[in-house]
């Protein structure tokens, strides 16, 4: 870090005077996070930019050598897998850190809401993080289909199928998605452009606010740690923490080199829109707690399709889950919020039940 | 007998030739024949006029006179007036011109079905079954309704009908397999077990192919009668062309005919032919041409020779496939080599059917291609294997660099937080 012998050193004098990094210097010397029996969630944040970083980084080399069309794309992936040099390391990387990335995500999440870190003043870097997941499973969306395999191309049918469902604008919403009434080489373009420019611009732009509402409020300590600790601890987040963050980077990194080196990503057959739907297509698992829901809904509830009742059910669900901080009146008022916590709980144990039965029951056409 | 053939009835008589000289237009049943029938307490009375009421001829409106004569419109014994045309029961001669009545007539027929043909009589006359009935008077042999059974006649697409693929074997057996039946007649009673054991029926009754041969594929239907010893080659060509063509061009063709000997059904019998394999081709103990050649003349020679190529590609293949299969199963990218290596296969099924041309030049053109496919997919195999263990061996160094770099930083963590 910045040290005084540091800053006599030309380059630094010159940066410090065009950009203020002895202020930059000053800022993170101040920055320090709390340690106590629950500063293990405060890595999580860090691992999934880590894991975006990653993606940014091998979604960039990919670029590389994908071709967005439906006549090229499945070639220009088996290409990359079989002939490039190192095509297959870094597509599977892509592949497993966009999993990795998806799953610290939502442990973040909950981590967030189980130790009420949403409270005021930090309602906006909720907002944030909760845009920022959608950005995150839109990314998912939209980069299964890009392969143009067999199993990407039934599962985005089914997926933009379920679009229609939303009431008033579904059918508008799924053309405007497929770029067309099906599924077509005009969805594949459609969703490459999704996936590389739109997504990553409004990334940019929420990260940006995300990171920047952390750190202007620092890590939220836990009301019931807050409470009963009188002495409180911290670490510097330079370089102690940080340090700790990169020994978690690392240790992702070495997990993603094995699972890229035993479990490389699989490429299937060609998507051909002529076949018939293979059987028990699934959706990438962290949409299936919705697809397992939707298939349990019966036809009609109180004469209503049962799927634009799920629909419904999950926009209602994910505006309750935006507006936690504002609806947890109690945690704002510093007092305990026990119903907001088994809420979470319910939340966390539906998504783990149904997601083991998406997998474990018997596949449906 | 077969599906595209006619799966139909001959059926008005022969005095009715005489007695109504134009086929009989459909009239609606029921007639009054079906009520005295159905009531009448005698099985051979009752029987047809129930089972009528589901064949072919009734759903298309057809009455029970169509055949029988008679009339249609009086309603007790005096329909069957023979002044009125009524036959009774046709005899087996008969049968043929009642049939023949409306289905040799096009412009009859085409009302009810334009795409059946109309030549079934004019066929049958050339059969072995109808130049017995007609020339010979023989009225055991195989006539319209032997095939059709009367009453209950459906078209050949329907599964119930006598003449449905599956059931054709059964119904030209239940003559043909019937030694008693067949006495006198110089033909053998075994064609119906042999054909059940012939991969043809395997394929008709197990796999579902319906368009797999039965025995009016190869005999003809209406014109039924045994392929002669020069043109099985023709019958058997008519499906596997490829064989065909090479051995009408090679030497056995010439020999084979000039011994009386049955082409194809030589080697592969006829109809008991079993599914061909390699085994038959060579010298070995399951080879057919030891029954005519040895190791010491040409013959031998040229089809052991022919024999070790196709083994040699068989061999090759397999050992490009394993190889591929093996990197598939490790989660390599094989799939471009294993869609060329295709090309190896085609090559070994092509160099099978050529060798019906009995020289070693005609298998050499299909089988060296086929090896050089099968090399260059051996060796993407190869590559792919040795890439695996390049990438398990780069994981291991990465992950030894990687723990190095951690084990320092909780080394410096340490440092820092010790002071």
């Amino acid at each position: 870090m910045a040290t005084p012998d540091r800053r006599q050193w030309g380059v630094w004098q010159w940066l410090d005077e065009r950009i203020g990094l002895a202020d930059l210097a000053k800022l993170a010397r101040k920055k320090e996070v709390p340690v106590h029996r629950h500063s293990i969630w405060y890595y999580l944040g860090g691992m999934t930019l880590f894991l975006l970083m990653v993606q940014v980084t091998t979604g960039i080399l990919l670029l590389l050598y994908y071709r967005p069309s439906a006549e090229e794309a499945y070639e220009s992936v088996q290409f990359l897998m079989a002939e490039v040099q190192f095509g297959w390391l870094i597509r599977s990387i892509h592949s497993w850190a966009a999993n990795l990335m998806i799953f610290t995500l939502f442990v973040h999440l909950f981590s967030v809401w189980l130790l009420k870190a949403y409270r005021p003043p930090r309602e906006l870097t909720w907002l944030s993080g909760m845009g920022l997941l959608g950005l995150a499973l839109g990314f998912g969306f939209t980069g299964y289909l890009l392969p143009w395999n067999e199993l990407a191309y039934f599962a985005t049918k089914v997926g933009t199928e379920i679009t229609g469902a939303v009431p008033v604008v579904g059918s508008f919403l799924g053309r405007l998605l497929r770029g067309g009434d099906e599924v077509t080489g005009a969805t594949l373009t459609r969703f490459y452009g999704i996936h590389v420019a739109i997504l990553p611009a409004l990334t940019v732009f929420l990260l940006g606010l995300h990171l920047f509402l952390v750190q202007r409020h620092g890590m939220s300590v836990p009301p019931n740690v807050e409470g009963h600790q009188a002495a409180r601890r911290v670490m510097p987040f330079v370089p102690n923490f940080l340090l700790r963050d990169l020994v978690g980077w690392l240790s992702a990194l070495a997990i993603l080199a094995a699972l890229a080196a035993y479990y490389p990503a699989e490429l299937g057959q060609k998507a051909d829109p002529f076949a018939s739907a293979p059987v028990g297509i699934k959706p990438e698992w962290y949409f299936m707690f919705m697809f397992k829901t939707l298939k349990y809904l019966p036809a009609s509830i109180l004469g209503i399709e049962g799927e634009i009742v799920g629909v419904i059910g999950f926009g209602l669900g994910g505006l309750f889950l935006l507006l936690v901080p504002f609806l947890d009146r109690r945690t704002a008022r510093g007092e305990p919020s026990h119903l907001f916590t088994m809420i979470g709980i319910m939340v966390i144990v539906y998504m783990i039940v149904l997601t083991y039965l998406g997998y474990t029951e018997v596949a449906t056409q | 007998m077969g599906v595209g053939g006619t799966g139909s009835l001959l059926t008005l008589g022969f005095l009715a030739v005489v007695a109504w000289p134009m086929p009989a237009e459909a009239q609606a049943p029921p007639e009054g024949c079906v009520a005295c029938h159905l009531e009448i307490g005698d099985d051979r009375l009752v029987t047809p006029a129930k089972e009528f009421q589901e064949d072919i001829h009734a759903a298309k409106g057809f009455g029970c006179t169509a055949c029988h004569g008679g009339d249609p419109k009086a309603a007790g014994m005096e329909a069957m007036d023979p002044a009125k045309g009524y036959i009774g029961k046709p005899g087996r001669q008969q049968v043929v011109q009642v049939c023949g009545r409306c289905h040799s007539d096009a412009r009859f027929m085409r009302q009810y079905n334009p795409a059946l043909r109309v030549d079934q009589v004019v066929e049958y006359r050339t059969s072995g079954h109808g130049r017995r009935l007609l020339e010979a008077g023989d009225t055991k042999v195989a006539t319209c309704t032997s095939c059709h059974r009367a009453h209950t006649i459906r078209p050949p697409s329907d599964p119930r009908s006598s003449v449905h693929p599956l059931k054709v074997a059964e119904t030209c057996g239940a003559c043909h397999g019937d030694a008693k039946y067949m006495k006198g007649y110089p033909v053998p009673t075994d064609q119906l077990e042999k054909y059940r054991r012939s991969v043809h029926w395997k394929m008709m009754s197990v796999k579902g192919d319906l368009s797999a041969p039965t025995c009016n594929d190869c005999h003809g239907n209406h014109g039924a009668a045994p392929p002669g010893v020069s043109w099985v080659g023709n019958v058997c060509g008519q499906c596997h062309t490829v064989m065909a063509e090479s051995f009408a061009k090679s030497r056995h063709a010439k020999v084979f005919a000039q011994m009386g000997s049955p082409g194809c059904a030589t080697c592969h019998e006829n109809h008991e032919v079993t599914e061909a394999g390699d085994e038959m081709l060579g010298l070995g103990a399951a080879a057919v041409c030891t029954r005519c050649h040895s190791s010491e003349d040409r013959g031998g020679k040229t089809a052991a020779a022919m024999r070790e190529q196709i083994d040699t590609l068989r061999a090759e293949y397999d050992k490009a496939h394993t190889i591929l299969q093996k990197a598939e199963h490790a989660g390599m990218e094989v799939s471009q080599a294993q869609f060329e290596l295709n090309e190896a296969k085609n090559a070994l099924v092509k160099a099978r059917a050529t060798m019906h041309a009995f020289t070693i030049e005609a298998v050499k053109r299909e089988i060296e291609p086929g090896l050089q496919i099968s090399a260059k997919a051996y060796e993407r195999g190869v590559r792919a294997l040795e890439e695996l263990q390049f990438r398990r061996k780069g994981l291991a160094v990465s992950v030894v660099i990687i723990l190095a770099l951690i084990g320092g930083l909780v080394f410096k963590i340490r440092q820092l937080e010790r002071r």
